[in-house]
C-alpha cells in the first residue's frame, strides 16, 4: 500500500489479514456494491431454488398450455399482461403457452451456471498460460503471448458461432457453451495474470529468493502466487457478467441453448416476433438480463476499488511522490 | 517507416495463414461430410461421388487447404467432371448450397455492415469520449455520480437487448420512426439514414459506455500527471491545461481502441444484424452456420480475421502517429 | 525595511486530510508555523529530510494548494500580491511569470507530446501575449541561455530526445521565459548524476548572477547548499529548527539536529582505518560482458500491455551524453539488408569487457553514474543475470554459465542487498518469514530457522519480536535492515550491495553504513559497494573500480584513485562531488568552469564520440 510504504508505525500490530479487513471495510462502504452483492445474492437464489420455487407456483418449465393462448391470433395469450394470474405468476408463453416464470427461474440456472462455467474456464486456462508465458523462457513467453494477441483480437463471436456448428448434436449445449466462450476467452486474463507474473518476477524480492536457494517452483509458489489472486479474482468477477451476456447472445442467434431447455436469450429471440402484442414477455427476461449483468458488473468493479484505492486517492496536486510498489 | 510496414506484412501475412490453417482443419476435419449437404436431396451414391470430387473433399485434408490456397492466390476451377465452375482469383471458396462464390456473397453484404460500423463509430465517440472527459473535470460531483451510473447501465445492456427495447418504444409504441430495413445509400441517402438510426444506436451504445469507462480513467490519469501540474505552475488556464495538455495524452489510447473496434465490426455485427434483421455478414454466418454450409463459414471467418488483423495495424500506425514518443520498428 | 520584499511568508500553515479508510478522517500537518522572506537577488535553500515539508512549503509560494483539498493558513506574498486572497486569474499572473518553478523529475514535468521550444512559447504567450513567432524566437533565445547545443534545431524536439540533465536545463529555460523574479527550485538536481547536477547547480547560480532573480532552493542534501545559495533554513516536521547564513549553519551549526545532518553527510575526505586486508582472491570477473538488444520505443499497440523485458539493466540508458544532448542508448538507424528490415535490432552494451577482482574480506567499491553498467555488472557477479561472455570465477571455478542447478551450492556464498526497500520485501510475508525462506528452501527446520533469524533480527538492530510483522509496518532504513539480515541467513562469503542507502535519508545512510562495517568485520565478509555517490564510496571501500559506459576506466586503492586519479572521466566525476564548505565549494566552481572551457576549446571528444 503506497500510503503506509515510508510510515513506519511501531504501535500497530497490523498484519496481513488487517489489509483484507480493510478491504471488506472498503467494499462496506460502498452502497451501490452492497446492493449489487444483494441482487447477486437474491438471482443465484432464484436460480438454485428453480424447482422449488417453480413447484410453489405449481408449474413447470416445459409443458404447453395451448389453451391458454389465442390460436387464432397465433398464439397471443389470453388475458393482461400476457396471461399472468394466480396459476401462471407471470404469464405464458405466446404461441404455446409454457409457464413464463419457471422459464425464467430454469433460464437463470442456466444463464449463471454457463457464465461461471465459461468464466472458470477462462480464468483457468489465462492463468495457466499467463503463468507459462510469464515464468517461462523468452521462446515459451514469445510464443504465447502471439497466441493472446490473437485470441484477443479475433471476433468471439464470429468464432463461438462457427465453433458451435461442428458439435455434434449428442453433446449437451450448456456444457458445450461454456466451452466454447471459456475457450476463446483466455487471452485477457492470460495477458492481465502474465503482466502481473511479470512484474512481480521483476521485484526485487524475488532476485532475493533465487539468491537464498529457492527452485523455480518454490519462487512460483511463495513469491508470485499470492500475488496473483487479487488481480485475478477482480478480473473472474468482471469477467462474469460478460460472459451473461454471451450466453444471452449466442441463444438468442439460435445457436446457443436450444429448446426445451428455456434460456433467457432464447426467449428474448422468441419475444423479437411478439413484443408488438406482447412486450410483458419482452420485458421480463430482458429486465432480468440487465440486472444480473448490471450486478456482477458494479460489484466486481465496487471490488477492484476496494482492492486498489490508489486508483482513487491518486490526485494529489504538489506533494506526489512516486510509489514503487 | 518501409521497415515497418515490410514487418508488419509479413507478420500479417503470416498470422492470416496459420488463421486460415486453423480455421480450415477445424471445419473441414469435423464429423459431418460437406458433400452430403451439398448434394442435396435425393443423392445417390454416384452423384455424391461427383460433388466430392467437385468439392474436392476427396483429396487427403492438407490437398484440400493447398488448393484452397491456391484458390486465394490464383483462382481455382471446380471440376465436376461434366461441367467445371471457375472461382476468380482471391478465391475464397464456393458455395454449392447456394450456387455462388463465397467472396460475391460477402461483398454484397459488406455494405450494410459498413453502413452500421461507421455511422455507429460517430455516436459512440462523441457520446462515449465526451462522457468520459466530462465525468472526469467533473470529478466528485453529482454529474460525475451520474455519469457513472449510466455508463454502468449502458455496459450492462447487450446490444440485442437495447435493440429490442428500442424498437418496442420508438418503432411499435410511438410510431417516431419506421421499422428499419436496410436501403442501401446509393439508393436514397435519407431513407439510408432514418433506418439506421435505431440500429447505430443499439450497436453504439455498449461501446460507449466502454470508452466513457476508458477516457475517464485514462483522463484521470493524465490529470494526474506531473507535466499538468507544470502548465498549472506557469500560469496556464485550466482549460488551456485541458484541452491543449491533457485531452491528447488521454485521448492516444481511444485510437487503438478505436481501430480495433471498428476491425471487428466491419467483420459482423452479428446481433444488431440479426435484431433488426439487416442481411449483413453476421447473419450470413449465423444462417450459413446453421445449413452448414462450410465454405462460407471458412470464407466469412477468415474475412472477419483479416479486417481484425489489419486494424491491428492501422492502429500501431495511427498510435505512433499520436505519440512522439513511439517510433515505429 | 530598505528593500521591499519579494517573497514574505509569515506563519505558513499546510494540512492534508488525510485516512481515505483507515483510521477514519484526520489531518496531517505537513508545514507548521514557517516563516521566511526573500528580496530581489537573494537566495534561500529550504533543507530538510524526506516529510519535512520543504516541497509543500515550495508549492505554496505558487499556490499551488488552491483546490486540492489542502488546508492553508498564514500569509504568503509574492511580487505584492497575497495568494490567499488572489483570484485565480490573479494567481495564473503570477504563476510562471513573476515567480516559476522548476520540478524534480523532468522527463514528468513536461508533456511528451509537445516539442520543448512549443511548451516554451506557449508559457511566453500566456503570460506576454506575444506572436507566435516571438515566442517561439524567445524559447528559442532561452534555451541558448541555458547552454542547449543548436538551440533553434533542438526546440522542435520532444522531451524524450533529450537527456536527464537537458531536460532540467529546458524546464529551466521555460521558467527563465518571462523572466520571473523568484525562481523556485524543487530538488532540481536530485534525479541527475553527480556531474550533470554540478552543471546544473551551476547554471542556476550563473543565471542568479546574470538576472538578479531571487532563489528558493528546496533539497534534502545539505552538499548541494553550500555551493547554491546564500542562506539556509533547516526544516523538520514542518518547522524551521534553524535558519541563517550558509557559512554560519553550515560550520558552526546551533541546533543538534543540524548537527547531526551534517555529521552524516559522507565526506570525500573521510578515510576509513580498516585492518590489512588478505592477498586471496574470492571472486574473479574476466572480460566480462552483457548486451541487451537496444531499447524499442515502439510499443506495438496490441501487445503494449507485455511487460518489460527482464533485466533491470535494460531500463537504464540515460543522460550519458549530456554535453550532446544526443539520447542515450538510441538504436543506430538500420542500414540496408533485408535481414536488418526484418529484425535484429542493435545491441546495447550494458556491461563492456570488465575485469576485476575481489579479495576475502574487503570491500571493493563500484562507482558510476546512471547507464554505467554498475547494477548489471553487480547482478552477474551474483549470478542473477546472465553474462553474455566472458568469465566468473569464484575461488577459481567458472559459474559465468552454469546452470540454475549447478549453482546451486554457490548460491549462498553470493548474497546481494537491493537498492530499493519496497520491492526487496514480499509485502505478502512476515519480515520473519522473508529472512527464513533461503533456510527454509535449504532444509533447515521451522523452529530451528526461526531462532536463528530472531538472532539475525538482533544483529541488524531489530527487536527479534518483530519476526511477524509485515514490510509496510517498517521505515526505509528498517527495511533495508531486514534485507542485510535476509543476505546474512546463509553465511555467504560476498555481498553484493547495491545502492543499498541511496533511497534513504542522509542520517539512516550512516547508521545503515556503519551496521554493513561492523558485519563485514564479524563476520570476515567480502562486499561490492555499488552506489554513484563518490563520497560513501570512499568512506566504505578499502578498493575502488570507477565505471562508464559499461567499462571500468580506473581501478585501484581508494586512496590512489581519489587523491591522484589519472583518468579524466575521474576527474571530472571528482570535481562535481559537491562539498559542505562554502568557500571551498566556489573554489571547486571556478574549477569547473575552467575544465568545461577546456573540454570546449579541444572540440569536445565527447561530443564526437556519441554523435
Amino acid at each position: 500500500m503506497s500510503e503506509t510504504a515510508t510510515v513506519s508505525r511501531p504501535a500497530a500490530e497490523a498484519t496481513e489479514p488487517r489489509r483484507r479487513g480493510q478491504v471488506w471495510r472498503r467494499l462496506r462502504r460502498n452502497r451501490a456494491a452492497l446492493a449489487a452483492l444483494g441482487v447477486i445474492a437474491l438471482l443465484v437464489l432464484f436460480a438454485l431454488a428453480a424447482p422449488l420455487l417453480a413447484g410453489l407456483e405449481g408449474q413447470d418449465p416445459t409443458t404447453f398450455h395451448n389453451d391458454l393462448v389465442d390460436s387464432a391470433t397465433g398464439g397471443v395469450p389470453f388475458g393482461s399482461f400476457g396471461g399472468a394470474g394466480a396459476h401462471h405468476w407471470l404469464g405464458v408463453e405466446p404461441g404455446n403457452g409454457r409457464d413464463v416464470f419457471a422459464r425464467l427461474a430454469y433460464g437463470a440456472r442456466v444463464s449463471l451456471a454457463v457464465a461461471v462455467g465459461a468464466t472458470v474456464v477462462q480464468i483457468a486456462l489465462g492463468t495457466l498460460i499467463g503463468l507459462a508465458a510469464g515464468l517461462g523462457n523468452r521462446l515459451a513467453d514469445t510464443v504465447l503471448s502471439r497466441a493472446m494477441d490473437l485470441v484477443i483480437a479475433f471476433p468471439e463471436l464470429v468464432f463461438a458461432i462457427a465453433l458451435m456448428a461442428i458439435v455434434p448434436d449428442g453433446f449437451p449445449r450448456p456444457v458445450l457453451l461454456a466451452l466454447v466462450i471459456g475457450v476463446l476467452g483466455w487471452g485477457s486474463p492470460a495477458r492481465v495474470v502474465r503482466a502481473q507474473v511479470l512484474s512481480l518476477r521483476g521485484l526485487d524480492y524475488v532476485s532475493a529468493a533465487r539468491l537464498g536457494g529457492s527452485g523455480r517452483w518454490r519462487i512460483a509458489r511463495r513469491e508470485i502466487l499470492p500475488g496473483l489472486a487479487g488481480p485475478v479474482i477482480t478480473f473472474a468477477l468482471l469477467r462474469l457478467p460478460v460472459n451473461v451476456a454471451s450466453e444471452a447472445g449466442l441463444s438468442f442467434l439460435g445457436v446457443g441453448v436450444r429448446p426445451p431447455t428455456p434460456s433467457w436469450g432464447q426467449m428474448l429471440s422468441t419475444a423479437t416476433t411478439w413484443y408488438e402484442v406482447d412486450p410483458a414477455y419482452v420485458l421480463l427476461p430482458a429486465g432480468l438480463l440487465f440486472v444480473t449483468v448490471l450486478a456482477f458488473t458494479v460489484f466486481g468493479d465496487g471490488l477492484r476499488t476496494a482492492l486498489d484505492p490508489r486508483a482513487a486517492s491518486r490526485l494529489r496536486v504538489g506533494t506526489r511522490r512516486r510509489a514503487k510498489d | 517507416m518501409l521497415r515497418f510496414l515490410l514487418r508488419r506484412s509479413v507478420s500479417t501475412l503470416l498470422v492470416l495463414l496459420v488463421l486460415s490453417a486453423v480455421v480450415f482443419l477445424l471445419f473441414y476435419a469435423t464429423p459431418g461430410d460437406p458433400a452430403i449437404l451439398a448434394c442435396g436431396k435425393g443423392c445417390d451414391g454416384e452423384r455424391l461421388a461427383v460433388v466430392r470430387h467437385k468439392l474436392g473433399t476427396d483429396l487427403p485434408l492438407w490437398q484440400q487447404y493447398w488448393h484452397f490456397l491456391q484458390g486465394l492466390v490464383a483462382g481455382r476451377d471446380y471440376d465436376a467432371g461434366t461441367d467445371v465452375t471457375h472461382c476468380a482469383a482471391p478465391c475464397f471458396g464456393y458455395s454449392f448450397q447456394t450456387d455462388q462464390p463465397v467472396l460475391g456473397m460477402i461483398t454484397s453484404r459488406l455494405p450494410v455492415d459498413v453502413s452500421l460500423t461507421l455511422g455507429a463509430m460517430v455516436i459512440w465517440l462523441v457520446v462515449g469520449v465526451g462522457t468520459g472527459v466530462l465525468s472526469a473535470l467533473r470529478r466528485g460531483g453529482i454529474t460525475e455520480r451520474l455519469l457513472t451510473g449510466l455508463t454502468l447501465a449502458g455496459m450492462s445492456t447487450p446490444v440485442f437487448l437495447i435493440g429490442l427495447l428500442l424498437m418496442m418504444l420508438c418503432c411499435s409504441w410511438l410510431g417516431w420512426l419506421p421499422f428499419p430495413q436496410y436501403v442501401p445509400f446509393g439508393d436514397d441517402p435519407a431513407a439510408w439514414a432514418s433506418n439506421l438510426v435505431l440500429p447505430w444506436l443499439s450497436l453504439a451504445l455498449i461501446t460507449a459506455a466502454a470508452y466513457a469507462r476508458m477516457t475517464r480513467s485514462s483522463m484521470l490519469e493524465t490529470l494526474a500527471e506531473d507535466h499538468i501540474r507544470t502548465g498549472r505552475a506557469y500560469g496556464l488556464s485550466e482549460r488551456r491545461v485541458v484541452t491543449g495538455h491533457a485531452l491528447r495524452g488521454a485521448l492516444t489510447p481511444v485510437i487503438t481502441l478505436l481501430a480495433i473496434d471498428v476491425g471487428g465490426m466491419l467483420g459482423g455485427a452479428t446481433l444488431t444484424e440479426s435484431v433488426f434483421g439487416f442481411d449483413g455478414l453476421g447473419r450470413l454466418l449465423v444462417d450459413s452456420v446453421n445449413h452448414i454450409d462450410l465454405p462460407v463459414v471458412v470464407g466469412v471467418t477468415l474475412f472477419a480475421a483479416f479486417f481484425i488483423v489489419l486494424a491491428n495495424a492501422v492502429a500501431d500506425v495511427l498510435y505512433a502517429v499520436a505519440d512522439p514518443r513511439v517510433a515505429l520498428a | 525595511m530598505t528593500e521591499r520584499l519579494l517573497v514574505d511568508v509569515r506563519d505558513l500553515r499546510v494540512s492534508f486530510p488525510v485516512g481515505i479508510g483507515t483510521a477514519g478522517t484526520g489531518t496531517v500537518t505537513a508545514v507548521d508555523g514557517l516563516s521566511f522572506g526573500l528580496r530581489a537577488g537573494e537566495s534561500l535553500a529550504l533543507v530538510g529530510e524526506s516529510g519535512s515539508g520543504k516541497s509543500t512549503a515550495a508549492f505554496a509560494l505558487l499556490g499551488m494548494h488552491r483546490g486540492t483539498g489542502a488546508e492553508v493558513s498564514g500569509t504568503v506574498r509574492v511580487a505584492g500580491t497575497d495568494l490567499a486572497t488572489a483570484t485565480d486569474a490573479e494567481l495564473r499572473r503570477l504563476r510562471g511569470n513573476r515567480i516559476a518553478m522548476v520540478f524534480q523529475d523532468p522527463l514528468s514535468a513536461l508533456d511528451p507530446y509537445w516539442s520543448v521550444g512549443a511548451q516554451i512559447a506557449e508559457v511566453h504567450r500566456v503570460h506576454t501575449g506575444a506572436s507566435r513567432r516571438a515566442s517561439r524566437a524567445r524559447a528559442v533565445e532561452v534555451l541558448d541561455r541555458v547552454g542547449i547545443p543548436d538551440a533553434a534545431r533542438r526546440a522542435g524536439a520532444h522531451p524524450h530526445e533529450f537527456s536527464g540533465g537537458m531536460r532540467q536545463r529546458a524546464l529551466i529555460a521555460m521558467a527563465l521565459a518571462c523572466e520571473p523574479e523568484v525562481l523556485v527550485a524543487d530538488e532540481p538536481t536530485t534525479a541527475l548524476d553527480v556531474t550533470v547536477q554540478a552543471q546544473i547547480l551551476d547554471l542556476l547560480h550563473d543565471l542568479r548572477q546574470q538576472t538578479g532573480m531571487a532563489l528558493l532552493l528546496v533539497t534534502h542534501d545539505l552538499g548541494v547548499v553550500a555551493g547554491a545559495t546564500d542562506r539556509v533554513m533547516v526544516m523538520q516536521d514542518g518547522r524551521a529548527v534553524e535558519h541563517g547564513s550558509v557559512q554560519s549553519v553550515l560550520r558552526a551549526p546551533e541546533r543538534p539536529y543540524t548537527r547531526a545532518l551534517i555529521e552524516a553527510v559522507p565526506r570525500l575526505e573521510a578515510r576509513r582505518s580498516a585492518p590489512p586486508v588478505s592477498e586471496e582472491v574470492l571472486l574473479r570477473v574476466e572480460d566480462l560482458h552483457r548486451h541487451f538488444p537496444a531499447p524499442r520505443a515502439a510499443a506495438s499497440a496490441a501487445a503494449s500491455l507485455s511487460g518489460p523485458g527482464q533485466a533491470p539493466g535494460s531500463g537504464e540508458p540515460s543522460g550519458e551524453a549530456e554535453e550532446t544532448g544526443a539520447p542515450a542508448g538510441r538504436p543506430a538507424a538500420p542500414s540496408g539488408g533485408l535481414g536488418r528490415l526484418l529484425g535484429r535490432r542493435p545491441r546495447h552494451r550494458a556491461v563492456d569487457g570488465v575485469t576485476l577482482e575481489v579479495r576475502r574480506g574487503e570491500t571493493l567499491g563500484i562507482v558510476g553514474e546512471s547507464g554505467s553498467g554498475k547494477t548489471t555488472l553487480g547482478r552477474m557477479m551474483v549470478r542473477l543475470t546472465e553474462p553474455t561472455s566472458g568469465r566468473i570465477l569464484l575461488d577459481g571455478r567458472d559459474i559465468a554459465a552454469a546452470g540454475e542447478r549447478e549453482l546451486r551450492p554457490v548460491r549462498r556464498d553470493l548474497q546481494m542487498v537491493f537498492q530499493d526497500p519496497v520491492s526487496s520485501l514480499n509485502p505478502r510475508r512476515s519480515i520473519g518469514d522473508s529472512i527464513a525462506e533461503p533456510l527454509l528452501a535449504g532444509g533447515t527446520g521451522g523452529a530451528a530457522a526461526r531462532s536463528e533469524v530472531q538472532g539475525l533480527l538482533e544483529r541488524v538492530g531489530l527487536p527479534a519480536a518483530w519476526y511477524d510483522r509485515y514490510p509496510h509496518e517498517f521505515s526505509g532504513g528498517q527495511r533495508q535492515r531486514v534485507g542485510i539480515a535476509r543476505a546474512l541467513a546463509v553465511r555467504p562469503r560476498l555481498i553484493v550491495c547495491d545502492e543499498p542507502v541511496s533511497a534513504l535519508d542522509v542520517s539512516t545512510q550512516a547508521q545503515v553504513v556503519q551496521l554493513l562495517g561492523e558485519l563485514q568485520q564479524e563476520f570476515g565478509l567480502a562486499l561490492v559497494f555499488i552506489a554513484h555517490d563518490l563520497a560513501v564510496v570512499r568512506q566504505v571501500s578499502d578498493r575502488v573500480a570507477v565505471m562508464r559506459r559499461g567499462r571500468v576506466v580506473e581501478q585501484g586503492d581508494a586512496d590512489t584513485v581519489y587523491d591522484s586519479p589519472q583518468h579524466p572521466y575521474t576527474r571530472r566525476l571528482l570535481a562535481a562531488v559537491p562539498v559542505l564548505d562554502p568557500d571551498e565549494a566556489a573554489v571547486r566552481r571556478r574549477a569547473r568552469a575552467a575544465l568545461r572551457a577546456l573540454d570546449r576549446s579541444e572540440g569536445g571528444e565527447e561530443a564526437q564520440a556519441v554523435a
